[in-house]
């Protein structure tokens, strides 16, 4: 169906359902309960998940099939942020003209980033990939002020021509008259659901953007770029020319990170240097190793948690730990709050570098492959020594 | 004129003279052993065929085009094939896929950008590594990882990784070395079978004299980076300067 196979068809229908229902799924718990504080189904989170979701899919296509580890992916998410709010300031807010330009320049600055920095692989590729995305932070810093707006930030000024904005046009993100800041609460009972246009344009992307990653994955290019990961050596000698291929997927994940800096700035039309920072490129691979390396799910489960750890667990306070553990003994809530506070609120990198090590340690497949062990362990049936299966990449 | 002709080829290493005026003329349709003692230059010989060297001079002509300046893919495409000392194959991939692999490089050229056709509907390139596999006896481990492979199947998935290709020259740099003999033998039969079959050119670096004898149409031998004497192998076994260079100890 639509050119993929049962499996993966499945796959991706689950991945359609949950980003199409992700405002309820992720609102288990009523409005009024304790447990509120967990809810991620608020449109500025699941934007986030929706985005870095693209991002990881992206990269996991160049890191994943092929090996190489770009440490300098947030380059052109920050390249795709500014090419959409210049496209705000010269044209209009119509963010049709702003998704497209931003995935045309971050495309652009892939093909030179790519091209020089695979020169070299392994470590030395890293490098230069880092090198490079800080240089063009230095440079959005200070040097191209008068393009980035340096320090301040890029945003749209009331002077700016819009030539195309027309008289009475919405002065915010919008796709043809629709405002992406729209939103629509619905109750029931003791819980409520927001739906909002912003998010649903990002999940509409993340859904084209995993159906193609399927795509990828599955065609000769892809089964090439896993040869890539598995014996350049032996593919040169074999009539392929690594380069191109390598390339090619550097472009691909260029063009993911372009288009997911460019939703960031349909959902808030305003950026900054930081956005290309190198601890941002770092995040994108730890999502990418959390998830599961070369899976296809694997890069939102990791986007996922870590965003939603960023957003839930930063926000815990010591006052909740108190209202949680109240009901202990005085002396062990004293304890246990002593040991959990480090950890919450702006500790929350802790948990992260936790979970990290012990996901790394125990599961190197990811979450993907404590996903596989959770299904092992409830299906009754033996795992069948699958051929077939067993050499594909996993789901 | 052969299908490979290598004249005045030198390379040095530092102050070591690795090859020194290699004039070799391989045939179409023969196999071509080239022998010599340890350090004799075959490995650097044959890196200088593939593009893995460049040599200091002289020049390596194959199929009517120089070789030299090309890189290792672009020569494979002009029809040249290479087996290694340990067999280098796509240990992350299936079998199936390690095959499938060379018939892609094969019809597609060094690069294509077929990122959204699916290989699953590739029909023609499947059953073409399937007919392939099954050369090899390896058919029924189509589906296998191929890291749980035993090293004689690595050999074979390798040799069929090649043949897929239906090169125009095959090389193989010491394809039984350190191998059980058991496996030797079973290394010998498959090459055979294969040249019987397709009926295709080889060029083979072995020491071990059991491959070369029951196998070389050829041999050439190599001693201190120059060829000694180029022969049919019943006069190379009698050959007082080859006897006398390296075979003295071998016990023909
Ligand atoms: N890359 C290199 N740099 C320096 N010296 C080298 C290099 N490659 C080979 N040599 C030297 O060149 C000489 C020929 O080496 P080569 O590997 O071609 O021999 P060989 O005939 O294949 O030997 P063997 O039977 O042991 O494989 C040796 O003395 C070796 O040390
Ligand atoms: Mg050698």
């Amino acid at each position: 169906m639509i050119g993929l196979n049962k499996k993966d068809f499945g796959l991706f229908l689950i991945v359609c359902f949950m980003a199409l229902a992700a405002p309820i799924l992720l609102n288990p718990f009523p409005v009024d309960s304790a447990m509120s504080d967990f809810n991620a189904g608020y449109p500025a989170l699941m934007q986030k998940f929706a985005i870095f979701g693209i991002v990881v899919i992206g990269f996991n296509i160049l890191f994943g099939l092929t090996g190489y580890l770009s440490f300098g992916h947030a380059a052109f998410l920050g390249a795709g942020s500014y090419a959409a709010v210049w496209m705000y300031k010269l044209l209009s807010f119509n963010v049709i003209f702003a998704i497209p330009a931003s995935i045309i320049v971050a495309g652009l600055l892939s093909v030179v980033i790519g091209h020089i920095s695979l020169r070299r692989s392994g470590i030395y590729f890293s490098i230069l990939t880092l090198a490079f995305a800080q240089m063009s932070y230095a440079l959005a810093y200070s040097v191209l002020t008068p393009i980035t707006n340096g320090e301040t930030g890029l945003q749209v000024y009331n002077n700016d021509p819009q030539v195309l904005m027309g008289e009475g046009a919405l002065a915010e993100p919008h796709l043809f008259g629709l405002n992406l800041n729209n939103l629509t609460k619905v109750q029931v009972g003791g819980w409520e659901f927001t739906f909002e246009v912003g998010y649903y344009l990002c999940a509409i992307f993340l859904i084209l953007a995993f159906y193609m990653s399927i795509r990828i994955f599955r065609s000769p290019f892809g089964m090439m770029l896993r040869a890539i990961k598995s014996n350049q050596n032996r593919l040169n000698y074999t009539g392929v020319s690594p380069k191109p291929y390598t390339l090619a997927a550097f472009i691909i994940s260029g063009l993911y990170a372009g288009l997911a800096g460019g939703l960031m700035a349909a959902m808030d039309p305003l950026t900054g240097a930081e956005r290309m920072f190198w601890t941002e490129s770092g995040e994108i691979v730890l999502m990418s190793i959390l998830g599961g390396v070369g899976t296809l799910i694997g890069p939102i489960l990791g986007a996922g948690a870590i965003e939603y750890m960023s957003a839930i667990v930063s926000a815990i306070t010591s006052a909740d730990l108190k209202s949680w553990f109240g009901w202990l003994p005085d002396w062990l809530e004293t304890i246990v709050i002593y040991v959990l506070y480090p950890f919450v609120g702006k500790g929350w990198h802790l948990t992260l570098g936790v979970v990290f090590m012990l996901v790394v340690i125990f599961l190197p497949g990811g979450l993907v492959e404590g996903g596989q062990r959770i299904g092992k362990l409830f299906s009754r049936k033996k795992p069948a020594t699958a051929p077939g299966g067993s050499a594909t990449p996993a789901e | 004129m052969g299908i490979l002709e290598v004249k005045g080829v030198n390379k040095r290493f530092g102050g070591l003279q690795a090859l020194g005026d290699v004039n070799l003329s391989v045939q179409e349709n023969t196999v071509h052993a080239i022998i010599g003692p340890t350090g004799a230059g075959k490995s650097t010989l044959l890196n200088c065929l593939v593009g893995k060297l460049i040599p200091d001079s002289g020049s390596v002509m194959f199929d009517g085009q120089s070789v030299l300046g090309r890189k290792p893919f672009e020569i494979n495409q002009m029809g040249i094939s290479r087996v290694f000392q340990t067999p280098e194959i796509f240990t992350d991939l299936s079998v199936i896929e390690n095959v499938m692999i060379p018939c892609f490089a094969k019809r597609d050229g060094a690069f294509r950008m077929h990122a959204i056709e699916s290989v699953s509907s590739e029909k023609g390139i499947r059953e073409q590594a399937e007919t392939m596999l099954a050369d090899v006896n390896m058919l029924d481990k189509r589906d296998m990882h191929t890291a749980s492979l035993s090293r004689g199947d690595k050999r074979r998935l390798e040799m069929a990784m090649c043949l897929v290709q239906d090169p125009k020259l095959l090389l193989l740099d010491e394809p039984t070395a350190g191998m059980a003999r058991a496996d030797t033998n079973n290394t010998i039969d498959l090459l055979k079978e294969i040249k019987e079959k397709r009926n295709i050119t080889m060029a083979i670096i072995e020491h071990d004299m059991h491959v070369v004898f029951s196998m070389a149409e050829r041999i050439t031998v190599l001693a201190q980076g120059t060829p000694l004497v180029e022969d049919t192998p019943d006069n190379i076994k009698g050959h007082p300067k080859v006897r006398e260079a390296y075979l003295g100890e071998a016990q023909v």
